[in-house]
């Protein structure tokens, strides 16, 4: 299956991996998400900014299949698709790392970075664990997202939050992805550990990959986004090239411009 | 760029303490406490080291081992199971029931018995799973039951509560070639039930370690959520798990039955929890997600040659419940010693 979406790749890389027109949400009478345009391209990161309750999640469940679009058209490699189910996306090369990441703290890395789908081989009741290619796999895997572990037995637990994030990127890639949807990755972690986690989404980024990277941090969007997305109460406040808007924009935008212009003002007298 | 990852990455592997890991072998802590019960019991009898003296703790940890094997699959899947003990009863009675009262052949009761095992484990493991409730209770509630009807049901056929007159039943002598047998050398006496010991845990520790199944078991116990987000059949996996244990159940209680020719209706009953302190004595954490089959065996190990030894020493026998509290609390220290070290930081 990851041959096929990567030939697809070749063959027009002008047409992007996804493209989303005038995409909404109803969830009964109320509208979730209304009148959104986006798209990407390979080795390219979206970034899509808003505030809670502005439409992310619905915008993420939708890419990811786990939810389908009331209106709208939403086409992969330029064909119109319509997600059934999360595994339809996966198919189709689009991942969803969670913030929980789906690991399990106590297994080793390579048996994270396998579970579920791991290698096996020998016959009958002698089929077991192609140990020594799950290792080889999993270690040379991850030096492509720029982690270089000596040892990938050791517990996915010791890794800091960054560097499992990073593990759960470099599996979905692995598995075919060829977009992978990051949900908050940064949110819960320091500044330091959040750095980490934006130098492996450029490392996926100059790999080839599309990226969809959902924050509500301008700050850790600005550096590494190509494009950006906002969105306020389920609507698009627009999709911007990075040459086209500055970072104080973008903050501006993001935060309902000028309620925080007032707050700023506010604050600034009252700390006077 | 990609240099300082680098370099951040091996100065993180280098400081782990090579004793460390060592020691986040789960079987570690069992290991050097069973050589320590050798030598002691070793040094303070004289009987201890003689082939018979090894045959007898030999044997009695077999029993207890296979069962604490099975226990620890099950504690590392993340779920436990209370019926255990009772279990090894009632297969040994049916089968004692069917093949005396009945006059059924025995190879077909010792079938229906095994038959019927796995179905009781596969219950607990259904109900656990399909209400959610945590299997501590559900099994409680089957061990209740089991212990209830091993008594009851007994009397009610047989009028006694125990078997009678099993060896004069035929075809008991071809079964205990399979459960019963005695392999002698010289005054060292290897039983059946060493060996199913032995090649159980064999078994059990391939599984865990290089099968997919194993994989599973270490997920399901870790963390189930994500393991079903990966796509592991999490019910599917828990249930077999259960059914394992009901299925060692069935095998002690063979083991059993076939070697004296005789079952009580009490049998079993308290000694799941020897099971479950086997288990954790040999590095399975109680949360689930980690553990070793060959560190139960070992738990087991400690426990038969204590049993034995404190017998062989002519103490007072009440001292093995105090070792065997002790041993539990210890074991848990160093487990708990384990998992900070193992970090499981979120």
């Amino acid at each position: 299956m990851s041959e096929d979406t990567a030939q697809a790749t070749e063959l027009d890389p002008g047409v992007p991996i996804l493209a989303m027109t005038q995409i909404a949400k109803h969830y009964g009478s109320s509208i979730a998400l209304q009148d959104v345009d986006a798209h990407i391209h390979a080795g390219e990161v979206l970034c899509v900014l808003g505030d809670n309750g502005a439409g992310k999640s619905t915008f993420i469940k939708i890419i990811a299949g786990a939810h389908q679009q009331t209106e709208g058209t939403l086409a992969v490699y330029g064909h119109n698709r319509r997600f059934a189910s999360p595994r339809d996306a996966l198919d189709a090369g689009i991942a969803t790392v969670y913030q929980d990441l789906a690991v399990v703290p106590l297994m080793s890395v390579w048996r994270n970075f396998f579970l579920g789908s791991e290698i096996t081989r020998g016959w009958g009741p002698f089929r077991r664990l192609d140990v020594a290619a799950m290792k080889r796999i999993a270690k040379d895997e991850l030096k492509k997202m720029g982690i270089d572990l000596r040892d990938v037995d050791q517990p996915i637990g010791t890794l800091s939050g960054g560097e499992r994030q990073s593990v759960a990127i470099a599996r979905s890639v692995y598995f075919g992805a060829k977009l992978v949807i990051l949900d908050e990755p940064t949110s819960a972690l320091g500044v330091k550990q959040a750095g980490v986690v934006l130098r492996y989404i450029a490392q996926a980024r100059d790999a080839g990959l599309g990226v969809i990277f959902i924050t509500h941090n301008p700050h850790h969007a600005y550096p590494v986004g190509d494009r950006f997305l906002i969105l306020n109460r389920g609507k698009s406040l627009g999709l911007h090239e990075k040459a086209d808007i500055s970072i104080a924009e973008l903050t501006a935008l993001m935060s309902g411009g000028a309620e925080l212009a007032s707050l700023a003002h506010e604050l600034e007298r009252a700390s006077t | 760029m990609s240099a300082a990852t680098l370099t951040a990455a091996d100065e993180r592997v280098v400081r782990t303490n090579p004793l460390v890991v060592l020691l986040q072998r789960p079987e570690i802590g069992a290991a050097v406490a069973a050589l320590a019960i050798f030598i002691l019991f070793s040094s303070l009898t004289q009987a201890f080291l003689t082939p018979a003296g090894v045959s007898t703790w030999l044997y009695s940890a077999s029993l207890y081992g296979i069962m604490a094997v099975a226990v620890s699959m099950l504690m590392i899947g993340g779920e436990f199971d209370l019926s255990t003990g009772a279990m090894t009863g009632t297969s040994g009675l049916m089968v004692g029931v069917m093949a005396t009262h009945y006059e059924i052949n025995v190879w077909l009761a010792v079938t229906i018995a095994l038959a019927a095992s796995l179905g009781i484990g596969a219950w607990n493991g259904w109900i656990t799973m399909k209400t959610g409730l945590p299997s501590f209770i559900v099994t409680l509630s089957t061990f209740f039951i089991l212990q209830g009807i091993n008594l009851a049901v007994t009397k009610l056929i047989t009028g006694t509560v125990a078997i009678q007159g099993m060896s004069d039943v035929p075809g008991f002598e071809q079964v205990k070639v399979i459960f019963g047998s005695v392999i002698r050398f010289g005054d060292f006496s290897l039983r059946a039930s060493v060996l199913w010991w032995i090649a159980l845990t064999a078994v059990a520790t391939w599984v865990l370690l290089r099968t997919r199944a194993g994989n599973w078991v270490f997920a399901v116990g870790g963390q189930s959520h994500s393991a079903r987000q990966v796509g592991v059949p999490v019910v599917r996996t828990k249930i077999f798990l259960f059914m394992g244990t009901a299925g060692a159940g069935w095998l002690v209680g063979m083991l059993s039955l076939f070697d004296v020719g005789t079952v009580q209706a009490t049998t079993g009953i308290g000694q799941e929890f020897i099971y479950i302190i086997c288990a954790v004595v040999g590095g399975c954490l109680l949360t689930g997600g980690y553990g070793s089959a060959i560190g139960a065996a070992i738990g087991a190990l400690i426990y038969g040659m204590a049993l034995q030894g404190i017998v062989f020493a002519q103490w007072d026998n009440n001292w093995l419940k105090a070792f065997l509290g002790a041993m539990l609390l210890l074991a848990v220290l160093v487990n708990l010693y384990v998992r900070r070290q193992a970090g499981v930081r979120s």
